[in-house]
């Protein structure tokens, strides 16, 4: 059951890396239904502003709010309701999916919305064949290809009851119908009242998102020098 | 449980609490969090990888015989010699042997993206950091506390010494894994961490080598050496509440490199 | 008012302001403190009846020894209000904190050899302080190895600040451990006369030299967390101004 309005507000985030200004002034308020799509050029902070959504990272200025409470404060809550896909997929290449994917659930199933829907391996199994890995649950994840092991990691998002996705170029290394299915995927999320935050150097196909508000936050328009002075 | 904390007047405005959610928000619930599911599901999968790599648990042990063998060949093989020297050289020897497999603790899972992925678990952090320090125990200290006998016979340790060694190693290398994961933590971000993390480890080793030696020494000498297990017993404890705060505190801030 | 603004930048520049104020008399009493210590130590008080003059070397040898201690503490004190409360001003006090320290540290160890070769006829003893005292060296170094291992700023200051405060944890544990280590294999060749009292003629220019060496220390540290401000705040106009002012 995915709660009816779910809000992400960033308000006034301000980062910088190592003397040099990512972004400042960055207000959004991202709503349920929505897939915000993270654009700039390489370097603009893409990556660093989904680790700072994800609480991986803290060095910044301003608020992250989800449901109106800071996401430092609230660290447990939020985290349950989130799932995070970075550039490295996070599975042990020893194990097999299946095994990868059981690890997961056991980190994650932590809400009470998480633990209504009980993770087995049926429901292991049946993310795995919507990935394309149906055979392949067994197999250790080295004998798989680069692409398989990214879609392993894939396979999360039809396990996971979390409502708010961050996904950080979710298309690396996946084919062409994989592609389009990860879209569909992303927009159903969205339809059912989910939102997604994701970055992508591919253009999105719009026709998978007819029906959602696909909103873009170019970090080019919040860049700017350090202003040194109080 | 409903969850609606009012939040501070620093952090918000009564502007910005109108405009925070409404009537047809669903509350949010407080995380129902099981303790020990993240500890078991991390213990599961690191005790699993570990056994698929069975040549690492050996890699450790080879290098406490080869050490152990350059000790003879360096010094003397008169008996009376190294008996003298043997509670220390394997206690020594049992130190570098845990630490040059502390590098790897949190490593691999950096590399591959888990550590990320542990740090985003509603779980606890301290828990997933226990069930990783048990396991590198399980694969490193264990082992070790085992083959220590062989040594000390090679040693020709006194024959009232090996209880003492064993217990004294299974208590002590479990203190080594719990304050070696706060190094291990420290550095992984670093490409060069191995030698930075021995570096920054070893000093805080020195209580845990004295009384673990001094055990052994004390009991092959004829004296009584229950008070310095008591001792390890303690620091074990101690590092057992503290070392994986500091440790998940350590993750937090040296994964952003 | 944005108030970690304040706190990143306003308050470094606040303290340079500040101690700019202080300076000029922490000097003076650096320095009438450490002149008279000396001065008094090293000519009027009179020769010990066993080691002659060689027993001189406390004057430097103890107070450089208590500041290294002490010198850890204030490291990881900075470092730790620094990480709680994210106070720039404490993470530049526990970096300009780690040298200094590691440097007291080594004139302590130093100057301890050198008073051993005339007293104990070697340069080095596995005597408990002295064993303490290397090891605090080594925790100092590791602080610092640490701090310099990573790129990025933040992530550094934090990384150290956390690392010191496992060393505060530890030192009254390591302190202990190597005394009863020494008790335990204390040879009986090496008799320790620590029942035996100090004259009030020696010890009061040491307390002198004492209380010089914490003037000495306070002002090393505001010297270099100086450094450390201009360092960071180069980019910043009162820096710029600053520079162009007094060049």
């Amino acid at each position: 059951m995915m709660p009816n309005s779910l809000t992400l507000e960033l308000k006034d985030l301000c980062c910088d890396r190592d003397e040099r200004r990512l972004f400042s002034h960055l207000n959004a308020q991202i709503e349920s239904g929505q897939v915000v799509q993270v654009a700039g050029p390489n370097g603009s902070g893409k990556t660093t502003l989904l680790r700072l959504l994800t609480g991986i990272s803290h060095d910044y200025d301003g608020d992250i709010l989800w449901q109106g409470q800071s996401i430092q404060r609230h660290r447990a809550l939020y985290l349950s309701q989130m799932l995070y896909l970075g550039h490295l997929p996070g599975t042990k290449k020893a194990l097999t999916p299946q095994e990868n994917l059981r690890w997961y659930a056991g980190m994650s199933t932590a809400g009470k919305t998480v633990t209504d829907t009980t993770i087995n391996d049926t429901t292991i199994n049946s993310a795995l064949s919507k990935v394309g890995l149906y055979g392949f649950e067994d197999v250790p994840c080295y004998q798989l290809s680069a692409g398989q092991q990214r879609r392993v990691a894939l396979a999360r998002l039809y396990l996971t009851p979390a409502p708010l996705w961050i996904l950080d170029e979710p298309f690396t290394a996946i084919d062409k119908r994989g592609v389009a299915e990860l879209e569909q995927a992303i927009a159903n999320h969205a339809e059912r009242g989910g939102i997604v935050i994701l970055t992508t150097h591919q253009d999105l196909d719009t026709q998978h998102f007819k029906n959602i508000g696909l909103r873009t936050i170019d970090l080019t328009d919040f860049a700017g020098a350090i202003e040194y002075d109080e | 449980m409903t969850l609606r904390i009012l939040q501070g007047p620093s952090s918000m405005t009564s502007d910005s609490l109108s405009t925070a959610p409404a009537t047809d928000t669903a509350p949010l619930e407080i995380p129902d969090i099981n303790l020990w599911s993240g500890f078991a599901a991390t213990f599961k999968r690191d005790i699993t990888v570990a056994f698929r790599s069975r040549g690492d648990i050996a890699n450790p042990l080879i290098f406490f015989l080869i050490v152990i063998t350059m000790v003879p060949l360096g010094i003397s093989p008169e008996r009376d010699t190294l008996a003298l020297l043997a509670p220390g050289m394997i206690w020594v020897v049992a130190l570098l042997a845990t630490l040059l497999s502390l590098d790897g603790l949190f490593r691999t899972d950096y590399e591959d993206g888990s550590l990320e992925q542990l740090l985003i678990s509603p779980h606890p952090l301290y828990f997933i950091v226990i069930s990783k320090v048990l396991v590198h125990w399980l694969m490193t200290g264990l082992p070790l506390t085992i083959t220590a006998p062989i040594l000390g016979v090679m040693l020709s340790l006194p024959n009232q010494g090996y209880m003492p060694l064993i217990a004294s190693l299974a208590i002590g290398t479990g203190v080594l894994s719990l304050i070696g994961a706060i190094g291990s933590a420290l550095t992984v971000g670093l490409r060069k961490g191995g030698l930075l993390l021995s570096l920054i480890i070893m000093p805080l080793y020195v209580p845990v080598l004295i009384f673990g030696a001094s055990a052994v020494s004390s009991a092959s000498e004829g004296f009584p050496f229950v008070g310095q297990l008591a001792i390890l017993g303690a620091f074990l404890a101690m590092a057992m509440i503290l070392a994986p705060f500091a440790a998940a505190g350590a993750l937090r801030i040296s994964v952003n490199g | 008012m944005d108030w970690t603004w304040f706190h990143r930048l306003g308050s470094p520049r606040w303290f340079y302001e500040k101690s700019s104020v202080w300076l000029p008399y922490l000097w003076v009493l650096t320095a009438s403190l450490l002149i008279a210590g000396s001065v008094w130590g090293l000519a009027f008080s009179p020769a010990d009846a066993k080691q002659g003059n060689s027993y001189r070397i406390i004057y430097i040898h103890v107070p450089a020894a208590f500041l290294a201690l002490a010198g850890y503490y204030v490291m990881a004190i900075s470092g730790a209000v620094g990480l709680i409360w994210r106070i720039k001003v404490a993470e530049l006090t526990m970096r300009a904190a780690a040298p200094i320290g590691a440097v007291l540290t080594f004139v302590s160890l130093f100057t301890g050899a050198v008073w051993g070769k005339p007293t104990w006829g070697t340069w080095w003893v596995w005597d408990a302080r002295i064993t303490s005292m290397l090891i605090l060296f080594f925790l100092y170094l590791g602080v610092m190895a640490l701090h310099n291992a990573f790129t990025h700023e933040e992530t550094a200051n934090k990384a150290s600040a956390i690392l010191a405060l496992v060393g505060t944890v530890n030192i009254p544990i390591i302190y202990k451990s190597v005394d009863w280590w020494f008790t335990l294999h204390q040879p009986a060749t090496i008799k320790f006369t620590s029942e035996s009292t100090i004259d009030p003629s020696m010890l009061y220019p040491l307390l002198i030299m004492v209380i010089g060496f914490y003037a000495l220390y306070a002002l090393a540290l505001i010297l270099r967390t100086r450094v450390e401000i201009l360092k960071r705040e180069r980019r910043t106009k009162w820096v710029k101004a600053l520079a162009l002012g007094s060049a």
